[in-house]
């Protein structure tokens, strides 16, 4: 079932959350609110499960077509996960599984075999048959989670909404838990949304990213537009390392740290300073200078422990920059610390200071 | 976040660090600490017992039957039966709206509900009687309708419910903020309606607390005297619970007045063993609580 909202907006009080936020997720989706705190991401997800309600002004919240703005969250059929589980504490996992089931109305609940055969078919689903009478507090932050997961599907919702699933597990727990989430996704197709702060976890599992910050929306796109197409200064600063610069549009060219080189497209405003902004691997490295435009620049630390061999560095002007290079190339170029090298910008990207 | 000045139960922690006191000191402060309970509570309750049978247990039995006696009995009786549910339907409904709920004037109602406690249980009364008083604010207005409350039956219960109505909510207050309202918003969206909400999701969570509460309110509620004594015309046989009915006694028959005393004592004693019983369960589950 597709969602769609439009122009939501939300004030608690004086503090704006949400600014005219509008999004449309496909059926069958997974898609990614991704920001820092504050950004209005978590805030967004409760308005669409009906958890918060919105300002008066607001558009719809169209389910596939149909406006549920109107609708309490149990008539709504989402299935929530909350970032800290939220299990019942006082029953067994089971019977938080069941929960769901059990509440409906008397002629739409289903018998007691029934219930069990379902709960006990979820759990497979999770993998956690074995500790269906086992109570929350026995159970590990990973495994309280697939049974909050668990509990949400078994209303058979159309729509499965997180709120920052994994924040609150181990990195080595977050991993697993990450791919098994994107395995079950395939497996069953729900659309969700869910709602994170890690941009690694974002890039990872979802079809489309939702970069969000103080309450509005900066960009929408597939992982890979979003991380090497950025729209925003925001959103290039948020993904991925970035080495930030203040330099000059003049004549057509980009200048800053001491070298020159051509913008990334067209230059169509006035001259004028802007905000120069390149990737660490974007940074070529070589001890000798070959003619294309570069940086000259002290090697300071070497961080090669790690897929790529990281460099901080210092340019002869002064600005701090951060390289990165893959280890053979590393290995080729047998640089030290305190070497010196030449630095070229294969490529950046600038943004005016109005964003 | 905690709102109000309730009162957490007290737990002793097992097994903590090494106290850096030397040892004199150290039983210096129990000895104290005992001797002082010793002075003011285990002596006086002995006392009452010693006294109540000095006379034999004959004596004891037939001043216990006494017609005024049972009557007192049965008033004070009647008094908890009401005012421990009603202050236990006020407390919860407290407890829910400030741990769930934000609303303008939350913290008034924090401070309303300790007010009963931190006002004199005579002024209490007094509060009653120029309400509903002859020649109180509503006096004529009852007088018409040949309503009589105080100097009446209804004029106990409602002061006693007065004293009494804060305990329950004092102790779920913290309780239930200290357990959110996430599991409640789960069920919520699991679409559950607001009474399956309470009855299957909150209630188990603040049994103890609950239960806690209502073992003071009544212990409170069948010893109230200051606030019952101002209302009630302290008439024997009608108006008298059994704290006015001791007190009325003891001018008379002190062998009789402690005869009844001793049942108030064995209500303290009983309360103190079941209020011990639950505060540690409650402690458990406020520990358990801010842990997960």
């Amino acid at each position: 079932m597709s969602i769609e909202v439009q122009h939501i907006s939300k004030t608690f009080g004086t503090f704006a959350a949400l600014h005219d936020v509008s999004l449309t997720v496909q059926t069958g989706e997974l898609v990614a609110l991704l920001g820092p705190s504050g950004s209005g991401k978590t805030t967004l997800l409760r308005i669409i499960a009906g958890l918060e309600q919105p300002d008066p002004a607001s558009g719809p919240i169209l389910f596939h077509d149909e406006d549920v703005a109107r609708r309490d969250v149990g008539s709504r059929q989402v299935g929530f996960v909350f970032q800290h589980y939220a299990l019942f504490r006082h029953m067994t996992v089971f019977e938080n599984v069941a929960f769901g089931l059990r509440v409906r109305p008397r002629r739409l609940r289903p018998g007691r075999n029934l219930i069990k055969f379902k709960v006990l078919r979820l759990l497979k689903l999770v993998q956690l048959e074995a500790l269906a009478i086992r109570y929350p507090n026995q159970l590990s932050g990973g495994q309280r989670q697939r049974v909050a997961l668990a509990r949400a599907l078994a209303i058979e919702p159309k729509v499965l909404l997180l709120d920052e699933p994994f924040g609150a597990l181990d990195a080595r727990v977050r991993q697993e838990l990450r791919q098994w989430l994107r395995r079950l996704h395939d497996e069953i197709h729900l659309t969700s949304v869910f709602v994170t702060h890690d941009q690694d976890e974002a890039m990872e599992l979802a079809d489309r990213v939702l970069v969000m910050n103080q309450g509005r929306i900066e960009q929408i796109g597939t992982p890979d537009v979003v991380f090497h197409h950025p729209q925003t200064e925001f959103v290039m600063n948020f993904l991925g390392q970035v080495n930030v610069f203040h330099g000059r549009l003049q004549d057509g060219k980009v200048h800053f740290a001491s070298v020159t080189v051509d913008p990334p497209d067209p230059v169509r405003v006035q001259d004028q300073p802007v905000k120069v902004f390149v990737r660490p691997h974007d940074f070529e490295i070589q001890p000798q200078q070959n003619g294309s435009p570069c940086i000259r620049a002290v090697v300071q630390r070497i961080h090669s422990a790690g897929p790529n061999v990281r460099l901080d560095l210092v340019a002869e002007s002064g600005e701090h920059l951060h390289a990165e290079m893959a280890q053979d190339r590393f290995r080729a170029l047998q640089i030290t610390v305190d070497s010196q090298v030449f630095v070229t910008p294969r490529e950046v990207k600038v943004f005016t200071d109005q964003g | 976040m905690s709102t109000s000045v309730a009162r957490l139960p007290i737990v002793v922690p097992r097994g903590r660090a090494a106290p850096s006191e030397p040892r004199a000191v150290r039983w210096l402060l129990i000895g104290t600490a005992t001797a002082f309970l010793g002075l003011f509570l285990l002596l006086p309750l002995l006392t009452i017992f010693a006294q109540a049978f000095e006379k034999g247990t004959a004596a004891y039995c037939s001043a216990l039957a006494h017609p005024d006696t049972l009557k007192a009995i049965r008033l004070t009786l009647l008094a908890a039966l009401v005012c421990v549910p009603a202050g236990t339907l006020f407390g919860i409904a407290a407890a829910w709206a400030i741990a769930k709920f934000d609303f303008a004037g939350k913290n008034l109602l924090v401070t309303l509900v300790d007010l009963p406690l931190s006002v004199s249980p005579v002024v209490a009364g007094l509060l009653f009687v120029l309400l509903f008083g002859r020649f109180g604010v509503l006096g004529p207005w009852l007088e018409a309708h040949g309503v009589r409350i105080i100097f009446a039956v209804p004029g106990i219960f409602l002061a006693t419910l007065f004293v009494t109505c804060p305990f329950v909510a004092r102790e779920l207050i913290p309780l239930m903020q200290a357990q959110g309202i996430e599991e409640e918003e789960a069920a919520r969206a699991l679409g559950a309606g607001g009474w399956q909400i309470f009855r299957r999701v909150t209630l188990p969570n603040i049994k103890w607390g609950l239960l806690y509460g209502v073992i003071l309110c009544n212990a409170r509620a069948m010893g109230e005297f200051g606030a019952v004594a101002v209302v009630s015309a302290n008439v024997r046989g009608l108006t008298s619970t059994m704290t006015l009915h001791i007190d009325d006694l003891y001018n008379e028959d002190i062998t009789a007045a402690f005869a009844v005393a001793s049942l108030l004592a064995l209500l303290g004693v009983v309360t103190l063993v079941a209020k011990s019983l639950v505060e540690w369960r409650v402690a458990r589950q406020m520990a358990q609580a801010e842990a997960l």
